[in-house]
């Protein structure tokens, strides 16, 4: 009998190489050839893996058939297989992978519609933290409103795209008709948030990037408007409210002080 | 050891001598809301190592309500080489914030090398792989500070140069190491008419004091290359007829031990994971009478 390190060396090589002839020393009861009982644990391995990328990548999978991204999960396993049986974790780097398949080089969108679903699974997981109640800032007086610096929510993620890449996704999950998606028709940007249990997705306006950039960064209220403004279109009042609602902060400190300490 | 002692050395979050449902995001907000009448839960631990969201908020609230049971399926305690220690830790963990009445594992190999091969892959019945999983069984059992059950696996292919047979294994590493032992009959049922053995017989010499759970669940049906019945443990349909008459065997000789339903795949509306739970409570209220080990009194 070969060493369990050998006779687990052996095995995983075949599992991996569909060609391969079954190891040496693995039977059936009748003597008979174990190919098929063989391929069972060959099919485990890749079936089970495609299915967790299928679940990550369901718009992914929309956008290109169930038969074809089977056949491109494969290719994205054999070059990324998971290295952590904490499969939550796996398919990171699907995005990248997309952008530079050669058979999707037609759809040149897919990556980007990859990483809001990737933002949406790292958002399901994420630490939990309250989203900031609105009613904190009546007790804000109009002149600090400038010093305020708000704390993004730790689920939140930023997405920018040169394609309509919230529209294609939305049209994906949504399981309706996939409307005319005009890919001349300029980038989206797209916001991707859990404030409590569900994952928020939304397009957002022109400027928001900017603004939300800025305020990660811990700058002033007043600062991220000034980067945002920079964008035609920004609306700051319409944006903070937005934000408000969806669940975007976790909190705020001012620099005038003493309006935001009683929580 | 036995189921006695098992759960008596988990203290007071014992699980119950009653059926459990292994636990599914698809039924989260129904079983929070309707706290159904079930006997306990389980639940992959790997599918609770994020840092929070929907898995822990409902994890939370339905361990406040119901006994709890993890079921390990990434350890790969099989493995020639060392456990993963990030996992062991991430283990640990849970095992303390959610206090589990049992932690089980599978008699079986995942991970080779760095790659994670998300499969539960069959190990040779030799000494020496017998010496090797008894080291990772102590290591997981001092990482957990508790034992754990190891679960006899579905297997496809045998291995010309195994030295025994599995539960001569199963029963050397449970008595070596202290785990006690898991034992999923449809796993019987499936390795048996796989192997062309016979699965009443199996159960028979199964080491029935160390058993600390049984697990049932669905299988689906192929066959091999000579056109001989090939039976493949995929956990998604009900559980067969010829699947309970075995539980109904196990159960006469164990006595009543806590039973899971296992449905991980095309999982059906709750009721139906309800009815099968109630099926096997039942036959485990029926045939446990008939047992030489009496009931035991540790149902909460």
């Amino acid at each position: 009998m070969p060493s369990l390190a050998d006779t687990q060396l052996s095995f995983t090589r075949a599992l991996r190489d569909p060609a391969a002839p079954v190891p040496a020393g693995i039977i059936a009861w009748s003597g008979n050839a174990p190919k098929r009982r063989f391929d069972v644990y060959r099919n485990n391995v890749y079936s089970s893996l495609a299915d967790v990328l299928a679940g990550r990548y369901p718009a992914i999978q929309r956008l290109v058939g169930e038969e074809f991204f089977r056949a491109m999960a494969r290719v994205f396993i054999d070059a990324k297989p998971p290295t952590s049986p904490m499969l939550m974790q796996y398919g990171e780097g699907f995005a990248a992978f997309l952008d530079a398949f050669p058979p999707v080089a037609e759809l040149p969108y897919l990556g980007d519609v990859a990483r809001i679903e990737w933002a949406w699974s790292r958002a399901y997981h994420a630490g939990d933290a309250q989203p900031l109640d609105p009613a904190r800032l009546h007790a804000v007086v109009p002149e600090a409103f400038a010093g305020l610096r708000f704390v993004l929510h730790p689920s939140l993620h930023l997405l920018t795209s040169r394609f309509p890449a919230f529209s294609i996704w939305h049209a994906n999950v949504e399981d309706a008709a996939m409307p005319p998606i005009d890919l001349g028709a300029g980038g989206e940007d797209t916001i991707v948030v859990r404030p409590r249990l569900s994952v928020e997705v939304r397009a957002l306006p022109a400027g928001a990037r900017q603004f939300l950039d800025t305020l990660s960064r811990g700058e002033r209220l007043d600062a991220a408007a000034e980067a945002a403004s920079a964008t035609d279109g920004f609306d700051l009042e319409l944006n903070l409210r937005e934000l408000l609602r969806l669940g975007a902060f976790c909190d705020f400190t001012s620099d005038e002080g003493g309006a935001d300490d009683n929580n | 050891m036995n189921a006695h002692s098992l759960a008596g050395r988990f203290g007071p979050h014992a699980i119950p001598l009653r059926a459990g449902v292994g636990l599914k995001p698809d039924h989260y907000q129904e079983i929070a809301e309707s706290t159904p009448d079930i006997g306990w839960f389980e639940v992959h631990p790997e599918n609770y190592m994020g840092a929070g969201g929907p898995p822990h908020h409902f994890l939370e609230r339905i361990r406040g309500d119901y006994p709890l049971s993890l079921h390990g399926v990434g350890l790969s305690i099989g493995s020639d080489g060392p456990l993963d220690k990030d996992h062991l830790a991430r283990l640990a963990v849970l095992v303390k914030r959610y206090e589990p009445g049992l932690f089980s594992e599978h008699l079986a190999w995942s991970t080779h090398e760095s790659m994670y091969l998300n499969d539960l892959l069959p190990v040779p019945y030799t000494r020496a792989a017998q010496d090797r999983i008894c080291e990772h069984v102590d290591e997981v059992q001092a990482a957990i500070k508790r034992p754990m059950l190891l679960e006899n696996p579905s297997t496809y292919v045998r291995f010309a140069g195994s030295e025994m047979d599995e539960v001569e294994f199963l029963e050397g590493i449970a008595r070596q190491s202290g785990c006690g032992l898991l034992l999923d009959v449809n796993n019987v049922y499936v390795s048996a008419t796989n192997h062309a053995y016979d699965a009443h017989g199996y159960i028979d010499r199964f080491p029935v004091d160390l058993v600390g759970e049984i697990h049932l669940g669905g299988h689906s049906r192929d066959e091999d290359d000579a056109g001989e019945p090939l039976l493949i443990d995929d956990h998604g349909s009900a559980v067969a007829d010829p699947v309970w008459a075995l539980y109904a065997h196990a159960i006469g000789r164990a006595g009543a031990v806590p039973t899971l339903i296992e449905w991980d795949n095309d999982i059906p509306a709750w009721p139906v994971l309800q009815d099968e739970a109630a099926a096997a409570e039942a036959l485990m209220r029926r045939m446990a009478g008939k047992a030489v080990k009496k009931p035991h009194a540790l149902a909460r």
